[in-house]
């Protein structure tokens, strides 16, 4: 008989890592508490595996095996590649907020300057001020628990009530090489009434940096008839992992307009809890995942009805090659008081190979009996009656199929509302598909 | 006259199960060939081996394009080289705009021609061109790839791409099912506009009514996968009056 002992994952590098962390993040009280109880959450339960539902199809005690040491705080020589890359990902028109290795670069980021209304911090300026804010994220997850026992530094965006930003903000987290290591980042976007924003966060690498482990959380609140348009880029290193959590919480007469696309890293999992706590508000969330060779990429999204007039869109689009694992779980909860809720989620997958492999898992749970709500789901391969026809048109068969697996992930990459935005996905799309052929 | 497709007594199975007999067909350059037969006689399975579709096997026999072997040759090769299937039922492609579509197509057949690609001004202009003596909105082009088109404009945009390739075979694949008679007079309107001395026609249709308006040079009957019969334009008309039925049985 095979019997399977769960076995906690090396410890001792979670201590370590504390250890670390805490001589370079002093925090106190409520703060430092916090981060104990999480770092003692982790050690109980070790890297989530497939026996713990939420993780079913996103084994990390496999896929990752380690939690490795944490990443030095950036040198000079660290500061010098990150700013080469950096160039390489900048985006025109943006308020650009450069992590190096977890820990904001001042000199790289656009810090001078900030229009009336907004403020900028580093996470570790707000820890050491003591601010609980950014300690609102469920560390019930077991990778929730470690960023929250790790969590070294990131930024804290406040956008005062009112106030519209004309620049989109841009957070760059940039590993900058060297020897694998691991990065613990927490963000905070906090938008008042009535505040306008655009962010988009991107994840990239400096030359030569492979096996590392991007541990990063966002906790992101939009208030009363505000809006965020919030646009997420994983093009992480080939070997690279990346374990993202979100919780967001959505006001009265609000919007919030997500968009995620992965074609980077080895594994990554991005996890958010959008809630809407008043009514009247519209969430968007949309994504797209292009995958090849051995990468696994896991969206798991719980999006949470409380109040009634809300209205949600979940549409999320796969694309995998090769070996590739593409997983989309989706829980909607609408509460009891949540009546005229209207709720929907569509996931749909292409698979490109025999042994390309996507796993959907849609839930809905409502208690409220006055709703619309409806979730779908989609897998096939490309047509070939419209792949004959393209080529008969004379596309070479590589080109009949990028344009329809353009177009397939086109109708999801639409949702983006900013224009520079959306080609800057599209270009991140169409890079994936020069590369295939 | 040259030669433009030779057809060698051809043999086509699909999943086992012989379509094409041994048929044998040649078409010189500048005619209009129609085929015509009853439903199941081959004549699909002609057009659609012909422009080299997938899940067809031909087991013997050889067809020549300007004397080079077609079967050797990819479905883009082909397109390249000048073949033309007008698809009897064109595909919808979501998120595919027309325009975008009508451009990659062109300057894919232009560069295995090696030709140089059209600058943007140039396309548009004979994408104008081309759609404004075919009665197509340019709101059309901007749409996906016949989404949302009514038959009558799937098949006019079918002929829009013919007339901006200038293909060399044109093989019409029952242009007419679908159509109604005004939809059918525009379609056939814009195919004999591109009737020229350098480029020949296949039209394969069960009606006779299709032949009022594209009319051929040359009418084969086929039946049981094989050519039973070649004769002028007023073969069409006797198929009409009487009916496949004599062939049918001639050919059992």
């Amino acid at each position: 008989m095979n019997i399977a002992v769960a076995k906690p994952d090396k410890p001792d590098t979670a201590s370590d890592n504390f250890a670390a962390v805490s001589a370079r993040v002093p925090g106190a009280g409520k703060v430092a508490d916090t981060r104990r109880q999480a770092l003692d959450t982790f050690q109980r339960i070790g890297l989530p595996h497939r026996r713990i539902e939420d993780w079913k199809y996103t084994d990390l005690r496999a896929l990752m095996r380690e939690v490795l040491p944490l990443a030095a705080a950036p040198e000079a020589t660290a500061l010098a590649r990150a700013e080469t890359a950096a160039k390489l990902h900048a985006i025109d028109g943006v308020r650009r907020l450069v992590l190096v290795d977890g820990v904001l670069a001042p000199d790289l980021s656009d810090l001078a300057g900030l229009e009336a209304g907004l403020s900028i911090r580093s996470l570790s300026e707000a820890l050491q001020a003591g601010d609980d804010r950014v300690l609102s994220l469920d560390t019930a997850d077991p990778m929730v628990a470690l960023n929250t026992a790790l969590m070294t530094d990131g930024v804290v965006i406040e956008v005062a009530d009112g106030t519209t930003l004309a620049r989109p903000l841009h957070i760059l987290h940039i590993t900058s090489g060297g020897a694998p290591a691991a990065m613990f980042t927490r963000s905070r976007i906090a938008l008042g009434n009535a505040a306008v924003a655009t962010v988009v966060e991107s994840y990239v690498a400096g030359e030569g940096a492979s096996a590392y482990q991007v541990h990063d959380s966002a906790v992101i609140s939009v208030g009363d008839h505000a809006r965020l348009d919030y646009v997420r880029i994983v093009e992480d290193a080939p070997e690279a992992f990346n374990i993202t959590s979100a919780a967001v919480s959505v006001g009265a007469h609000a919007h919030f307009n997500a968009f995620g696309i992965t074609t980077g890293g080895l594994v990554s999992r991005y996890q958010a809890v959008v809630t809407v706590a008043g009514s009247h508000s519209e969430v968007q969330t949309n994504g797209v995942n292009l995958l090849n060779g051995k990468q696994h990429a896991d969206t798991t999204l719980v999006m949470n009805h409380d109040v009634p007039h809300c209205a949600s869109r979940e549409g999320f689009r796969a694309v995998v090659d090769d070996r590739g694992h593409s997983v989309f779980q989706g829980r909607i909860n609408v509460r009891q008081p949540a009546q005229q809720t209207d709720a929907k989620m569509m996931t749909r997958a292409l698979l490109l190979s025999d042994e390309a492999e996507v796993d959907n898992k849609p839930e809905l749970e409502i208690f409220a009996d006055d709703v619309t709500c409806g979730h779908g789901a989609a897998v096939g391969a490309l047509d070939d009656s419209l792949l004959f026809y393209l080529r008969a048109r004379g596309l070479p068969q590589k080109e009949a199929e990028a344009m329809l697996i353009q177009a397939f992930v086109g109708e999801a990459i639409e949702a983006i509302a900013d224009d520079n935005l959306r080609e800057l996905v599209t270009a991140a799309a169409v890079r994936w598909l020069e590369a295939r052929q | 006259m040259a030669a433009l497709l030779e057809v060698k007594d051809l043999q086509v199975s699909v999943a086992d199960r012989e379509i094409l007999h041994g048929l044998t067909l040649t078409v010189n350059e500048g005619e209009v060939h129609a085929i015509m037969g009853p439903n199941g006689s081959g004549k699909s399975t002609l057009s659609h081996v012909i422009a080299g579709k997938p899940g067809y096997e031909v087991t013997g026999g050889q067809i020549l394009f300007k004397g080079e072997d077609l079967l050797e040759m990819e479905p883009n090769e082909r397109a390249a080289k000048g073949v033309f299937l007008a698809f009897q039922y064109p595909v919808e492609i979501p998120g595919v705009a027309t325009m975008n579509f009508l451009r990659t197509a062109l300057n894919a057949q232009r560069k295995a021609r090696g030709e140089d690609e059209l600058s943007t001004p140039d396309f548009l202009k004979r994408v104008r061109e081309v759609s404004g003596s075919l009665g197509i909105p340019q709101e059309m082009l901007k749409r996906g790839v016949n989404v949302g088109f009514s038959g009558g404009e799937k098949k006019r945009n079918e002929v829009l791409q013919m007339a901006l390739f200038q293909p060399s075979l044109c093989i019409l694949d029952e242009m007419d099912s679908g159509l109604d008679i005004d939809a059918l007079r525009i379609a056939s309107e814009g195919v004999n506009a591109l009737r020229a001395p350098n480029r020949s026609m296949v039209v394969i249709t069960h009606y006779q009514r299709l032949l009022d308006y594209i009319v051929p040079d040359v009418v084969h009957v086929m039946s049981k996968g094989k050519v039973v019969r070649s004769g002028g334009k007023e073969l069409a008309l006797e198929l009409e009056a009487n009916g496949y039925a004599q062939y049918q049985e001639a050919a059992a």
